[in-house]
């Protein structure tokens, strides 16, 4: 009998274990190291209705037990995603979380529209909180009513599940999140990315091209803990966790402050084997601390 | 294929100012092939640093499962990995990107390998291949000063070889295309390894030759996942189009992106 499966909102995961968004890319790269079959779900890197480049170089920085980026939704447009990543995708037993994301409200519904009815797309991320572009992204994402806005209008147009993907960056994150779940959310994904900068010693500028970038890694860890724990006794949609987990620990920690499933991000850069290497270690742990399925940890810590 | 796997140090030897020279022992030797690979290292096993560092491959011995970078003390990272003493280990990503083409070259065609300070140790592995091939090869290395100077001997015995420094403290005053100028070198092929601004000058000089550059760009993942690293490419019509420094290249015919 499984310890790991777990069922939400348009996702029955045999596992709860997926890579995050924009840190996976569609899956190619990671192919060659593991069997992506083996993952709970993959979310996909963000999807727009055009072709994006991103931000210019660098992108990235290295801080203390973390990294900013500032990629800027670099993807090759939703005509290429539904027409050459999802059907490569396909050949995988692996339900994908399409990541959308637009400049307008019109760009979020016309690409839900259509990448929803992909047959393995079984639930739509949305992504009002990309703190690395200049229009959209995290605009959508820090004043209530705009997100329960754009959630209701994705609602309306999207064939499965919408989840929707919270930013750190506001003052009230269980206001957001319960505006969301007003606006017809099916489920959350938390957190994303918190904006920061790093300055160069020797030419005293940010060192990233868009001076500011999103931080990751273990160092927003307890960010994230914190956020899940407050959001998750005020709602009543499942929440998938993220932010720095890198090993079955962080996981258990993830589902004790309320989380139902977890996505791993940074992590899959310093380790490509990364989410197989959780997978095969939780059942493990999970005897260790006298459990007989993971859910039995979830919200442990209010609960 | 890129493998991963814990690396044993069989040595390590600072050979010019803050230059390192490290020889690891390993299982992924055999998967290298291209000179101008690279590989992407963790320098400790703690979250910080947090990232793998890349660092190109300098010389491949598979006889012995062996292969040696040459690489600069700057940072934290390379800090911690010049502490690495033989028998330690080191956790390694690799072999990763694409190289330099040594076909390009016809056997009795001359290869002229250009490189400009940390950019130099990549052109070791390729001279060698070159070498084996039958291509006969000159190499023009510029260093900053003379204590930065490694490697001229072993690459003497390759080849031609001509070092310029920036200050004049060794070789020739200036700048490696100056060399390449006042000695009137000619050649079939150029190689070339270092700073962008001395890639874009080959570049412009040499528009009517076979050029392969070395792009070096910050990197997340090394594999081509994360899309730090992309570069526009030369014949991009709409803006959008990309090639990825780490995994497209991070060699890259002249012309084919933007520098």
């Amino acid at each position: 009998m499984s310890m790991l499966d777990v069922n939400l909102p348009g996702l029955n995961l045999k596992n709860p274990i997926m890579p995050a968004s924009g840190c996976f890319g569609f899956g190619r790269e990671y192919s060659q190291f593991f069997d992506l079959s083996r993952l709970g779900a993959i979310m996909i890197k963000a999807t727009t209705v055009e072709p994006r480049f991103g931000n210019p170089t660098p992108r990235v920085a290295e801080t203390s037990a973390g990294m900013l980026n500032a990629i800027g939704l670099q993807n090759p447009g939703l005509k290429k995603v539904f027409s050459e990543e999802l059907p490569w995708l396909d050949k995988f037993d692996v339900p994908i979380i399409a990541n959308i994301a637009g400049s307008t409200e019109e760009d979020y519904v016309a690409v839900a529209a259509e990448i929803s009815k992909a047959p393995n797309v079984h639930a739509l991320e949305l992504n009002i909180s990309c703190p690395n572009v200049k229009t959209g992204g995290i605009t959508f994402g820090t004043i209530p009513e705009v997100a329960k806005a754009l959630t209701k209008k994705v609602k309306e147009v999207s064939e499965v599940p919408v989840y929707v993907k919270l930013s750190p960056n506001v003052t009230d994150i269980v206001e957001m999140a319960k505006a969301v779940e007003d606006g017809g959310a099916d489920g959350l994904t938390m957190i994303n990315t918190l904006v920061g900068m790093r300055i160069d010693l020797k030419t005293a500028r940010p060192v990233i091209a868009n001076k500011t970038g999103g931080l990751s890694g273990p160092a927003i860890k307890p960010v994230a803990i914190r956020m899940i724990h407050e959001v998750s006794q005020k709602v009543n949609i499942p929440i998938i966790g993220m932010g720095g987990i890198q090993s079955a620990e962080d996981v258990i920690e993830f589902f004790y402050a309320g989380a139902s499933a977890v996505a791993v991000g940074t992590a899959n850069f310093v380790d490509p084997f990364v989410c197989p290497t959780i997978i095969e270690e939780l059942p493990e742990l999970l005897n260790q601390l006298g459990y007989n399925h993971i859910s039995e940890c979830m919200g442990r810590s209010w609960k | 294929m890129i493998n991963k796997e814990i690396c044993n140090v069989v040595s390590q030897v600072e050979i010019a100012d803050s230059i390192y020279e490290l020889t690891l022992k390993g299982e992924l030797v055999q998967q290298m092939s291209e000179p101008g690979q690279f590989v992407h290292l963790k320098v400790s096993n703690s979250i910080d640093p947090l990232l793998r560092r890349p660092i190109s491959i300098a010389k491949i011995d598979k006889n012995n499962n062996e292969f040696t970078m040459i690489y600069r003390k700057e940072g934290r990272g390379t800090t911690l990995l010049a502490e690495k003493k033989a028998g330690e280990e080191v956790d390694v990503l690799g072999p990763l990107g694409h190289g330099f083409p040594v076909e390009e070259t016809t056997p009795g065609e001359t290869a002229l390998l250009v490189g400009g300070g940390i950019g130099v140790p990549p052109l070791y592995e390729l001279s060698i291949q070159l070498v084996n091939r039958g291509v006969q090869v000159i190499h023009v290395l510029g260093f900053q000063t003379k204590e930065a100077v490694f490697y001229e001997s072993e690459f003497a015995l390759l080849g031609e070889t001509y070092i310029a420094t920036a200050d004049g403290s060794y070789g020739s005053k200036g700048f490696v295309t100056d060399v390449i100028g006042d000695k009137n070198l000619s050649f079939d092929t150029l190689y070339s390894c270092g700073p962008t601004p001395m890639l874009k000058a080959l570049d412009s000089n040499f528009a009517d030759k076979k050029v392969f550059l070395s792009l070096e760009e910050r990197m997340g993942c090394g594999i081509g996942a994360c899309f730090a690293c992309v570069c526009h490419t030369g014949d991009d019509k709409d803006g959008t189009s990309y090639k990825k420094v780490c995994s497209d290249g991070p060699v890259f015919r002249a012309g084919e992106v933007i520098l």
